[in-house]
């Protein structure tokens, strides 16, 4: 019960994020001609960003079929890398079903909270993923409902929740470690290199953070390996 | 869209989606030794949350500037070591204070 309840706390900042985020999403969706409730259904059964909204493009015609399914396959194959690595953190109790069952919730911002444990268990994953999805249904409900309401003023500010969240994961360690700096400053540029550079640009997001991540930790794992398994140095 | 084409779409979307997270989570049981896959999942979080921060969270509001301060201000609590949803909530009010200023007639 502690496990859960410690959880639940480190979701709340996932969940105020995204709430903002769905909200954009449910507007987003009902303006390529979804209904309310399909939005909804999506968000709950998906819950993933960018996934979500190429998705609701392609359905604007029918029988994309391959192409939801390339697209969808291209932009998450990031979650297996997620799993692989956050499956090293589980605790011996979870395994089997419980995998199968909180396999669900692997989103980028959940991993990246449950990675800052030094250990995950089945009962704080469970309650880390209860504020988000929340956050993420009740948001996409509420947008797609209720549609521009907010103040642009306030939707523009509630946009960078996300990414302070993934800010103060991020900053603190590569504070403590050169090496991990090297590494997040070579993802990030790489990641402006696909922004900035015309011939680059094409790329979809999902795929260009596959390809940042995989390189830049490529790279530190062949020059900055990480000798014991406590997971900082 | 009619509804038996929507049924379709969703189960691919969340079907293609809940498989390519639960699969590969259920099935690495073992602990992983070796060091280079083991640097090599350690450095994952950190450059995932590294690429999809930069450039994108620049052009997440609509002006730069106050997304830049916004960034600013979260970077500098998560300095001080303060938490997630400190760094959220100030990252937040700093890109809402820069409008405000932004565009402010004075």
């Amino acid at each position: 019960m502690k496990d859960f309840k410690k959880g639940l706390r480190l979701g709340v900042p996932i969940g105020l994020g995204y709430l903002s985020v769905s909200f954009a999403f449910g507007i987003l969706a009902v303006s390529k001609g979804l209904l309310w409730w399909q939005a909804v259904i999506i968000s709950m059964t998906t819950v993933t960003s960018a996934g979500q909204l190429a998705a609701v493009d392609i359905m604007t015609a029918p029988f994309r079929y391959a192409e939801m399914l390339l697209s969808q396959f291209t932009i998450n194959i990031r979650y297996s890398f997620m799993s692989v690595s956050l499956s090293q953190k589980a605790s011996a109790e979870f395994t089997g079903i419980k995998r199968w069952l909180l396999g669900f919730f692997m989103t980028d911002e959940i991993f990246a909270v449950a990675s800052t444990q030094k250990e995950v268990s089945s009962k704080l994953f469970s309650g880390l993923a209860v504020m988000p999805y929340l956050g993420w249904t009740t948001g996409t409900l509420l947008g797609s409902i209720l549609g521009n309401v907010l103040p642009q003023i306030v939707m523009n500010a509630l946009n960078v929740a996300i990414y302070g969240m993934f800010i103060a994961i991020v900053v603190p360690d590569a504070k403590k470690s050169i090496k991990l700096l090297t590494v997040v400053a070579l993802s990030i540029g790489i990641s402006f290199a696909f922004y900035y550079i015309p011939a680059l640009k094409a790329v979809s997001s999902g795929i260009t953070v596959c390809i940042c991540a995989i390189t830049a930790a490529l790279f530190g794992a062949l020059i900055f390996p990480i000798k014991e398994d406590n997971g900082d140095e | 869209m009619n509804d038996k084409g929507f049924w379709i779409y969703l189960l691919i979307l969340c079907g293609s989606t809940y498989l390519i997270r639960a699969i590969p989570f259920a099935a690495a049981r073992k602990k992983i030794t070796n060091t280079f896959i083991r640097s090599f999942l350690h450095y994952i979080p950190y450059t995932v949350l590294a690429a999809m921060t930069f450039p994108a969270a620049l052009y997440a509001t609509d002006n730069v500037i106050s997304a830049a301060a916004g960034l600013a201000v979260g970077m500098i609590f998560a300095l001080l070591g303060k938490g997630l949803t400190t760094v959220a909530v100030v990252s937040c009010l700093g890109v809402f204070i820069t409008d405000l200023i932004v565009s402010s007639p004075l």
